[in-house]
């Protein structure tokens, strides 16, 4: 059941999308979500669809794989889309018991849907085609400048791709103990509230310990291999922009441009 | 009162492109009492077949009986089952959370709904079984050495009194005196009590001496089934599938072809020590 989580999960496979420099992942994607906040109609939202349906083909992630990894959040979108739906005031369209949906109503929920939808596709499409480490690489380039004010960059991107990296580590222990403790009768399914916290003890103490061990064992291997931080550390493979990065961020800005305009014209 | 796998497939990842067979068409029966050991190497699909004994993995396709019922059926009672076929995982003490010994032991027994004095009882006695120092009873399980956490843990599951105990690769990480330990335990618990055992191990040194069959997975089927002396006499296959048969066998089988009339299907040093010195008393 823990193994559905996709979202923060590389998918390996050939394509140009994985090819690309991280910084123009991460760039291409803060732009995206960006400029979905921009559209005042529908002709926007198409346009950002076709785009995105575009950049899933190139980067040959199975789009099932990703639609998998969306079922965590239908919860949340749910909740969104039925208050935006019911309790936005304005011309009623329909209207049973107290409940009514009104026009503006419909139109916010579809934006809404539309908007977290395609944010969470687009940023799952970055860390489908980026390694966690090719990903904190490319965070800790672009976060260079607050070297400047003194931030720890390179310290703070070193426990974030270790963050990363232990998610998929610690999910496989909880299943594991869950497991374990299932097979000496332990429940977590039934009972209320009280009982199902109750019930997460012997599920909690054992994974909390694991993770300090990990963590200890971690620290030691870094530090036997002389690890001590980033001041003076060079990289084995520096990141540099290539061709196909340049024509990526010219796509992006394209593409932004393009569908500003037609989000923005007087239609719908 | 047996277990019967019936043509049981299991399937890791569903339907993504990540899918994984572990487990091909493994029709098995385990009568009761048996000592069966179960060796593959690793990613043999070993684990996932113990797991779907007490109900833990539910099969993509096929059947598996207890006591003559089917487990997958409507309404079949897997927190029963669960304490009549004891699963001890592998390293088994990253299960422990209690804060002394004897608590944790008795969280099997407690789940089961049993009355305060039992549960007691039954922890009690199953700690004695394991042959823990009674001084330690009281002590955080986090405080023990490895061998006797791993004690603990598998009174935790005996405390439940099951039917049937398998072990998951119940020596891993411990060191030669501890394996001794823990495996001359299961020996005994093995014909004390008539419990079933199924032992799920890479070693072969470590089932030879102890099981009354061996069951030989690899890629998630069946490849060998019999007693140790049967799979034995196929060691060439076993080395191809990355798996070894134990010492004794490869010395007799260098003893033969010197020559020498000794019986090369010995599993034990044992019986191989009994043959070299029919030798010499010749």
């Amino acid at each position: 059941m823990l193994r559905d989580i996709t979202l923060g999960q590389y998918y390996q496979t050939e394509s140009v999308l994985h090819k690309l420099d991280p910084r123009v992942k991460i760039g291409g994607t803060l732009l995206f979500i960006l400029t979905l906040f921009f559209y005042k109609n529908f002709l926007g939202y198409l346009a950002a669809i076709l785009f995105l349906a575009a950049v899933i083909r190139l980067s040959h992630v199975p789009f099932s794989y990703m639609i998998k990894g969306m079922r965590s959040i239908l919860f949340l979108l749910l909740i969104t889309v039925v208050f935006n739906l019911f309790l936005t005031p304005g011309t009623v369209l329909v209207s049973f018991w107290k409940l009514k949906i009104t026009q503006e109503g419909l139109k916010a929920a579809v934006t809404i849907a539309l908007r977290l939808t395609m944010l969470i596709i687009g940023s799952s499409l970055m860390t489908l085609t980026t390694t966690p480490n090719n990903l904190t690489d490319g965070m800790e380039k672009m976060m260079g400048f607050m070297k400047i004010f003194k931030a720890p960059v390179h310290e703070m991107a070193m426990m974030m791709s270790i963050a990363l990296r232990f998610i998929p580590i610690l999910l496989e222990e909880t299943d594991k103990i869950m497991k374990a403790q299932m097979a000496r009768g332990a429940d977590f399914e039934s009972g209320n509230l009280i009982a199902r916290a109750k019930a997460m003890v012997p599920l909690l103490v054992p994974l909390f310990i694991s993770a300090f061990r990990r963590a200890n064992d971690l620290a030691m291997a870094m530090e036997a291999r002389c690890y001590r931080g980033g001041e003076g550390r060079t990289k084995m493979k520096p990141l540099q922009y290539k061709k196909r990065d340049y024509l990526a961020y010219l796509c992006m800005v394209g593409f932004m441009a393009g569908s500003i305009w037609l989000g923005r014209l007087p239609v719908l | 009162m047996s277990i019967i796998l019936d043509h049981v497939n299991y399937i890791y990842g569903g339907d993504t492109p990540l899918a994984v067979k572990a487990l091909d068409d493994v029709c098995l029966t385990i009568p009761d009492g048996q000592f069966l050991g179960i060796i593959g190497h690793t990613g043999s699909g070993k684990s996932t077949l113990v797991q779907h004994l007490n109900g833990l993995l539910k099969a993509s396709s096929g059947h598996i009986y207890f006591d003559g019922q089917d487990i997958y059926e409507k309404g079949y009672d897997l927190k029963a089952l669960r304490s009549k076929v004891g699963l001890v995982f592998q390293y088994p003490e990253h299960q422990l959370f209690e804060i002394d010994v004897f608590t944790d032991v008795c969280f099997g027994p407690k789940n089961l709904g049993l009355s305060q004095s039992e549960v007691q009882y039954r922890a009690y006695e199953a700690l004695k079984s394991v042959g823990l120092p009674e001084d330690l009873y009281y002590q955080s399980p986090f405080e023990l050495s490895g061998g006797q956490k791993r004690r603990v843990a598998i009174a935790g599951t005996l405390a439940m009194k099951p039917q049937v105990l398998i072990l998951d690769e119940p020596t891993a990480g411990l060191d030669p005196r501890g394996r001794d330990e823990i495996l001359d335990l299961i020996k005994k618990l093995q014909t004390e009590s008539g419990m079933t055992i199924l032992l799920v191990s890479h070693s072969m040194e470590d089932v030879a001496e102890y099981v009354d069959r061996i069951l030989v997975i690899n890629k998630g089927s069946i490849l060998l089934d019999g007693v140790p002396r049967e799979v034995f006499r196929h060691y060439q296959e076993l080395e191809q599938i990355g798996l070894a048969a134990p010492q004794v066998t490869y010395i007799m089988h260098a003893l033969r072809e010197k020559g020498l009339e000794v019986d090369d299907s010995v599993t034990t040093i044992d019986e191989a020590v009994d043959q070299i010195a029919g030798l010499f008393r010749r």
